[in-house]
């Protein structure tokens, strides 16, 4: 595995006197480009070979709605205590966009240092920091590649400089460059040399002033990395997915683009045809409207949005709880209202999706707090779909979907697909016939044909009209209030279906977290902080879904204070939990919100925490 | 549901042995005398001339008048009613899932060329493999007789309200946007009709029919342009249709000089007889340019006007395999453990 970059004799090491008090393992890394500069590999190789050195380490791609000029910046966090949050405070900066380089150098912490292209002249510089200048253009020009690719390749420079500077190794760096540009051998050659270039100029140019350090470790040891889109798409491959309707919207686009990718490679019979069909249709209202259609002609049907397309596929989305069609909609919410910040990360559809479009209508949420369970989730949903006979929501957002996380490889699904309560024409004979919307096992969830069934006695009349037991068109009183009260009962037995919170303390504490989704990793981090640093010991739930199993109220009416924590203004989930629980529980809840785009950091959690247990001592 | 028979006649079947029973709906709740009433008829009768299973078709709609009518018409066949002016989609995924299915469409004038509009190009530009049939009468029959966008422009509600905008010609916008089976009929036109529809059940492609279906309490007045009386007086036919079933022999005598000959998907002959001179329905741009040339002699053309026989469907262009995507079974739908480790270690 991963080598420390002292024992590869080919290239000259760091002369450099390494800080007294070296930092070994736990820092964070800025990368600040401009948008379309063609960063994202190298980011992406940076962090994959820290990765594969075994220390744990996230990255954040904080990028602008904009597909080439405006400022982007990368986010690499090391951790050997595998936090993953985003961390407020940078150690290294390496700025490579003229237009923000003075604000981006200005927000750094005492002791930070900066790696930069010399051609910035950045005069007065401040005296806390260490600054590492690097003539970018020169050693660009020396790799000998062609003009057109010289933007990109200065990224791989950068790459070589910071791997000499943190002693990132080598070697391993070497293969996560030839593996990345794949069989095109003479771009990956290209772009090594770039990082080669870099790496002899730190080696040979700079003095190594700061504390950071990269050391190899064990703790990613068989883990992958992947990001939640798709692990999202993974998981509606190995659900049996056939039909998609998709309209592309940021950050939802990829979940969809590596499911076709998935699909063509995997799901192509011999013969060659296809066993899905995958239609980019012409607005989420069609989107929606193919998945409904097809999960009425019993297929496993999916799309993938974000917010304003949710707002878009609100009608339809009653039409499916009312009518009682199986779909699933993936929603990887970015922040609104409106297009908002349309590629920056936000929690802000989970009230809105509890009751997606106008009447009595609730909707089941399953809500993944990790790239596995995007995964694990995602597949779930199409068997929940189909047994509820109902439309699925998956709440991903843009920091689960577009970022890549490290995780324990997934599992193999064990069970096999349940396609729910579906009659055959055997089994029609049988019976001498069904009555569609009648609850015949009591647990609200009715039994369907299929289009298609061949006996006379298959078929209903499906509508978002009132309607009886038989399907017929009703609007006789007892008839619509018994339909509304049978859908009530099936939401009860969606809440012994849904996955369960995830309990993380002793369960006996006085103060108690509830959280979801990305807001985990967060809340896990600032649990420890507020322990170490202010003796706080605090029980943390995790919501996974909606409609709220019991353990939440339970876990509610154990603690004295339940901190609600989530990425929007309002304080959504709080209000969906002061809707649902006992009145009586419901003064204890305290709302921490965070809502500027960016990915929620532990810090803020702990001293929102602090603050307001520090105001009730 | 399903009436009982009156007539003592002896019951007839057809070529699979189902009577005209097995192909009704529930009794229509809509005005007596409304042409949507006749094209329910029409339509199940061209389903049982035509030997169709009632279980091998999904009926699918908007919201409105016409849509409402899918429950009128075939009840063992398998019906959604949906959202307005978005059957469309809701088609494409029931066809995406079971391909093998055969599919009507039934939609307004509103639910089709206003708020529909959008999902309506889309649909045509697909060639979905579908009998859509706008069931047009000028005006929104449920909210009590507002125009719609297929109003001729000078008509006049019976509040004395005149139209001011132009129509939208769902047919001529239909041809441009790739429909492959493009026709206009009357409600009152019994056998043009029947013969169209017939006709439409044996393409593999957008069939898009506009029946003019006037609307006997908003719309059936002096000054409207889709009133009975307007349409006695205005209808004037492209051709003149004849259609022989696959199993039926052919055995209509037609001029040779003036016909037309088209032969389905399923073996069957579409036979034109040109009424018009010089009209051939395979010319797209022959097809669009009459259209509104007789649109502006105050005429209302109707017929077959565009027919396309080669042009693959969007199923078929989807390449699936050939079972419904909804059945397949386990094994071919969820990948291998070996597939899901390759799929780990190319994250590893």
């Amino acid at each position: 595995m991963a080598t420390s970059n002292l024992e590869v004799q080919s290239l000259p090491t760091a002369d450099s006197p390494i800080h007294p008090k070296k930092v070994v393992n736990d820092f964070s890394i800025q990368v600040a480009t401009v948008n379309g500069s063609g960063s994202q590999s190298a980011n992406n190789i940076l962090l994959r070979s820290i990765f594969n050195m075994g220390v744990p380490v996230s990255g954040k791609n904080l990028f602008p709605s904009n597909i080439a000029g405006l400022p982007t910046w990368f986010v690499i966090r090391v951790s050997r205590d595998g936090w993953v949050a985003r961390k407020n405070d940078i150690d290294l900066l390496i700025a490579m966009n003229l237009e923000t380089v003075q604000e981006d150098v200005r927000n750094l912490p005492t002791g930070g240092s900066v790696i930069f292209d010399e051609a910035f002249n950045l005069a007065d510089r401040r005296s806390d920091l260490t600054y590492y200048p690097v003539p970018f253009d020169r050693l660009v020009a020396a790799t000998g590649a062609e003009m057109k690719v010289r933007k990109l390749i200065k990224n791989m420079v950068y790459v070589g400089v910071a791997a000499q500077l943190l002693s990132i190794d080598v070697k391993g760096l070497e293969n996560i460059v030839r593996k990345q540009f794949g069989k095109k051998a003479a771009v990956a050659d290209v772009n090594w040399k770039a990082v080669q270039l870099g790496f002899d100029y730190a080696a040979s140019t700079l003095t190594k002033q700061d504390p950071l350090v990269v050391e190899p470790m064990t703790a990613t040891h068989g883990k992958i990395i992947i990001d939640g889109n798709s692990a999202a798409a993974m998981g509606a491959m190995f659900a049996g997915v056939t039909v998609v309707g998709w309209y592309p919207i940021t950050p939802s686009t990829s979940i969809v683009e590596d499911l076709i990718k998935y699909m063509k490679q995997y799901r192509v019979e011999k013969d060659g045809k296809a066993s899905f069909a995958i239609v980019q249709a012409e607005d989420e209202l069609a989107a929606i409207g193919m998945v409904l259609g097809a999960g009425w002609a019993g297929a496993r049907a999916m799309t993938a949005t974000s917010g304003p397309g949710i707002s878009l596929m609100a009608e339809f989305a009653g039409l499916g709880y009312f009518a009682e069609i199986p779909g699933v909609i993936f929603d990887v919410q970015r922040t609104g209202p409106s297009t908002g910040l349309p590629t920056r990360t936000a929690q802000g559809d989970i009230q809105c999706l509890a009751g997606l479009s106008h009447g009595d209508t609730k909707h089941v949420l399953l809500i993944p707090g990790s790239v596995k369970e995007c995964f694990e989730l995602g597949m779930q949903a199409f068997d929940l779909a189909e047994y509820l006979q109902t439309p699925i929501f998956v709440l991903s957002d843009t920091d689960l979907g577009m970022n890549n996380w490290m995780s324990e490889p997934f599992e193999y699904p064990e069970k096999p697909i349940n396609r729910g309560k579906v009659l055959n024409a055997k089994q029609l004979e049988e019976l001498g016939g069904f009555a569609r919307y009648k609850d015949v096992d009591g647990d609200g969830i009715t039994y369907r044909t299929l289009p298609g069934t061949d006996h006379p006695a298959a078929a209903y009349f499906t509508r978002g009209t009132g309607k009886n037991d038989k399907a017929l068109y009703s609007e006789r009183p007892e008839d619509y209030q018994r339909n509304m009260e049978r859908l009530v009962r099936k939401f009860e037995t969606a809440k012994t279906l849904v996955p369960k919170p995830i309990l993380n303390g002793t369960g006996k504490q006085k103060l108690g977290i509830i959280a979801f989704g990305t807001s985990d990793c967060a809340v896990l981090e600032s649990r420890d902080q507020l322990e170490r640093e202010l003796k706080l010991a605090t029980d943390y739930l995790r919501v996974r879904a909606y409609p709220f199993t019991p353990e939440v109220d339970e876990f509610v009416a154990r603690h004295e204070t339940v901190y609600v924590v989530e990425q929007n203004r309002d304080g959504q989930l709080l209000n969906l939990l002061k809707v649902d629980l006992d009145p009586t529980h419901v003064t204890k809840l305290q709302s921490i919100t965070h809502y500027n785009g960016l990915p929620i950091d532990a810090r803020s959690v702990t001293n929102a925490i602090a603050s307001h247990e520090g105001a009730n001592k | 549901m399903s009436t009982t028979p009156v007539s003592s006649a002896p019951v007839k079947s057809n070529s699979i042995g189902l009577e005209i029973l097995d192909y009704r709906g529930s009794k229509s709740t809509l005005c007596a005398g409304c042409g949507h009433n006749v094209v329910a008829e029409r339509i199940l009768e061209a389903y049982y001339e035509m030997g169709i299973q009632p279980e091998r078709v999904m009926k699918i709609s908007g919201i409105g008048c016409s849509s409402k009518s899918l429950a009128y018409f075939m009840s063992r066949s398998f019906s959604f009613n949906s959202v307005h002016g978005r059957m469309p989609s809701v088609a494409t995924g029931a066809i995406l899932a079971n391909q093998t299915m055969r599919t009507i469409g039934i939609s307004g004038d509103g639910d089709t060329a206003s708020i529909g509009i959008g999902q309506f190009v889309h649909l045509l530009r697909r060639n979905l493999p579908i009998i859509y049939v706008i069931e047009d009468n000028g005006v929104y029959g449920l909210t009590k007789g507002q125009f719609s966008a297929t109003a001729d422009i000078g008509s006049k509600l019976k509040t004395g309200v005149i139209n001011d905008l132009p129509p939208i010609d769902v047919c001529a916008l239909a041809i441009q946007m790739g429909a492959t089976f493009v026709g206009r009929s009357f409600s009152g036109d019994k056998k043009q009709l029947s013969t169209m529809l017939k006709a439409a059940i044996a393409h593999k492609g957008t069939v898009l029919l506009d029946i003019i279906s006037p609307c006997v309490t908003f719309n059936d007045h002096e000054g409207s342009t889709k009133s009975y009386k307007y349409m006695k007086e205005h209808d004037e036919a492209v051709n003149e249709t004849g259609f022989i079933a696959p199993f039926d022999e052919i055995s209509v005598e037609y001029d040779h000089d003036t016909t037309v000959d088209v032969q389905m998907h399923d073996g069957s002959h579409l036979r034109l007889r040109k009424l018009h001179e010089d009209y051939t329905p395979t010319d797209k741009a022959g097809a669009v340019n009459l259209l509104m040339e007789t649109h502006e002699k105050g005429e209302v053309l109707t017929g077959i006007f565009y027919v396309d026989t080669h042009e693959l469907d969007f199923a078929s262009r989807l390449n699936m395999v050939e079972e419904p995507l909804a059945t397949l079974p386990e094994e071919r739908v969820r990948p291998s453990r070996e597939v899901f480790a390759e799929l780990m270690q190319a994250h590893a």
